[in-house]
């Protein structure tokens, strides 16, 4: 368990109640170790996004019990389980979702300025360290809705890494770029996984990708019907 | 980003400051609903206060009277049915007045007495005969109950011995000036002829008609009342005590003490129904923009849903979603409400110019108090704030999961 950053036992959740109950996840048993890379595939209305949702900490699942870093988090109330979300898990979203009003720079550091209440000289250091890693250096200062797509979820990336979660969701972060700035944007993954450990578990429809990873999770009908190691392609 | 800031108090600055048409114009409409208010305000404060102060230029705030005679019956009722007639009124002194006016003097309410010999008279001049009301006074104590001095038109306060100050109007009627004379008669037939040194206008045609200032001791020999006197002027310290402070006059003394509130009773009901329908008004133009403030508010909260899901995913809780938009309703009350208080003073310097007599002097004196300016300010920030309490709640209870997806 030691190693375990993510593990779920006989995961289920269900919407609605009664005859209009409509259960999209039926037992999901999974474990990511530390620095894994991997991909959940699977077609629409599988239940990817369900899952991801669950994982992520922004939803509850309806039976079965789900452990980030062992702790089990059926148990916490829902300020414990915002504390733990924004400690521990990064988000990567398709659609970027930076907060507009404010800076490159400014949007990195949110994650700590909504963990420590007030801003402070170490944030913004650590900002600039991750937008430098991201290559965005030179548009610190520029306002998110400045940025082009791929700049944005670059910058994305780095706010997802500020907290140092132990593990990074991404939800399609190349589906709404060219194919140029998606491979830089993979390409960046994979280096903050190798150089930092971080486990990625990333969503996508795109076979090409998912087979750039280490590991490869198809969901279908809220079931895994396959789940594969195998050596990426370059 | 400044560090001593708060992350609610920057979110919420930032959210106002990229959606700045919205609120620009949000708060001009805060400013303006603010604007009426204090405007409206300080002119009724100002329209009231000159009424007040004209009504009681010639009379004063709590006047004692000797109780009222009653007729006692000889005969016990038990056993038969009594007709009793009400008796007339004679005018007599109050019992002990010096020391009834030394205690009333102690009263922290109290900020002045005039002991007055009062009561009916004919003032002849030539073939003119008025009817008049003799007033005898101690001119330096009168004067702090009503300040004649500031109303006489003509000559100076002067009532020594055969000198009296008469009326603009009763002037005309028999018509006399300053240093002309005149003679006083009452019912019991004491006479004296007086000399006139000073006319006087309190601003009530009635009064200016009738009444004659002589001093206290004149008055006492003419009407019969050596060493008394009918009435004991008062004024306050605070107008609106005055029949709280008449009533309490009243019960420990067992004299009649009439305050100017029930001596003008209509008149007082007049401002209190004006001063209640401007309450009215007050509330809905505050509730209007309560709504507006909301309705601005209900729409960011929905337009910002995507990244109130994202802050809520990196880890802000609902209560600090919660004070991000409190403090946006908070923020755009407060500047409402500075504006609006410009705006006030600048109405208000507009209607000093402009609402003139016809002989050019101001039609009654408006002050803007600086605490209405700090009360506006108060009032409409905590407006603003419950008035985000829905868009606040909505925004903090937004399903991350929904609102990223939205």
């Amino acid at each position: 368990m030691a190693d375990s950053v993510l593990e779920l036992r006989a995961i289920r959740k269900s919407y609605g109640s009664g005859e209009t109950e409509n259960e999209i996840l039926h037992g999901i048993d999974l474990r990511l170790e530390r620095g894994e890379f991997a991909a959940l595939i699977g077609p629409s209305g599988s239940g990817k996004s369900t899952l991801l949702n669950l994982i992520g900490l922004l939803d509850r699942p309806s039976a079965g019990q789900l452990f980030i870093n062992g702790e089990e988090t059926g148990l916490l109330d829902d300020t414990d389980l915002t504390r733990l979300r924004g400690q521990q898990i990064g988000f990567v979203f398709q659609h970027h979702h930076l907060i507009s009003a404010f800076t490159a720079e400014e949007n990195v550091a949110m994650p700590l300025l909504v963990a420590r209440g007030r801003p402070d000289a170490a944030m913004f250091m650590k900002a600039g360290e991750l937008l430098d890693q991201v290559g965005l250096a030179d548009r610190k200062s520029y306002l998110a809705n400045r940025l082009s797509g791929g700049q944005q979820q670059r910058v994305a990336i780095a706010r997802a890494l500020a907290m140092d979660p132990s593990l990074v969701l991404a939800d399609e972060p190349t589906g709404n770029l060219d194919t140029h700035s998606a491979d830089d944007v993979f390409k960046l993954l994979r280096a903050v996984n190798t150089r930092l450990q971080t486990t990625f578990l990333i969503v996508t429809h795109d076979p090409r990708l998912a087979q750039r990873c280490d590991r490869i999770i198809e969901l279908t009908d809220g079931a895994i019907v396959s789940d594969i190691r195998h050596q990426p392609a370059a | 980003m400044k560090s001593w800031m708060p992350f609610e108090w920057i979110a919420a600055l930032r959210f106002l400051r990229e959606g700045r048409m919205q609120s620009v114009l949000i708060i001009v409409g805060v400013g303006v609903g603010v604007a009426v208010i204090v405007f409206m305000s300080a002119l009724l404060s100002g329209l009231q206060g000159n009424l007040i102060k004209r009504t009681l230029s010639s009379q004063a705030n709590i006047v004692v009277l000797p109780p009222e005679e009653l007729a006692r019956p000889q005969v016990s009722a038990e056993h038969s049915a009594l007709l009793i007639q009400k008796q007339a009124q004679r005018l007599r002194s109050i019992d002990q007045w010096q020391q009834l006016r030394d205690r009333l003097q102690t009263w922290p309410e109290i900020a002045a007495i005039s002991p007055v010999a009062s009561g009916p008279a004919f003032a002849v001049r030539g073939d003119a005969n008025k009817a008049i009301t003799l007033v005898g006074i101690e001119p330096e104590r009168y004067n702090r109950v009503i300040s004649l001095t500031d109303r006489l038109t003509a000559g100076e306060l002067r009532v020594g011995s055969g000198e009296a100050v008469i009326g603009i109007e009763l002037a005309k009627d028999i018509g006399a000036a300053v240093g002309d004379k005149l003679r006083v008669t009452t019912a019991d037939g004491s006479s004296e002829t007086l000399t006139i040194t000073g006319l006087f206008d309190l601003g009530n045609k009635a009064v200016n008609a009738r009444n004659i200032y002589v001093g206290l001791r004149t008055a006492q020999t003419l009407l019969g009342l050596v060493g008394g006197v009918s009435n004991l002027d008062i004024a306050l310290h605070d107008l609106d005590l005055a029949e709280t402070v008449a009533q309490r006059i009243a019960g420990e003394t067992g004299l009649t003490a009439d305050s100017w509130i029930r001596t003008n009773a209509q008149f007082v009901t007049a401002l209190t129904s004006q001063r209640v329908s401007s309450n009215v008004i007050r509330f809905f133009v505050g509730l209007s923009v309560a709504f507006g403030i909301a309705s601005v508010l209900v729409v960011s909260v929905i337009q910002r849903s995507k990244e109130i899901g994202i802050l809520r995913a990196m880890g802000a809780t609902q209560k600090q979603m919660l004070r991000v938009f409190l403090l946006q309703g908070g923020i755009v009350g407060f500047f409402g409400s500075l504006l609006g208080s410009g705006l006030a003073w600048f109405f208000l310097v507009l209607w000093r110019l402009m609402a003139r007599n016809a002989d050019g002097t101001p039609l009654f004196v408006i002050g803007v108090e600086p605490s209405l300016v700090v009360i506006s300010a108060a009032g409409a920030s905590l407006v603003g704030i419950l008035a985000a309490l829905l868009p606040a709640r909505r925004a903090a209870r937004l399903d991350p999961v929904v609102a990223i997806r939205g």
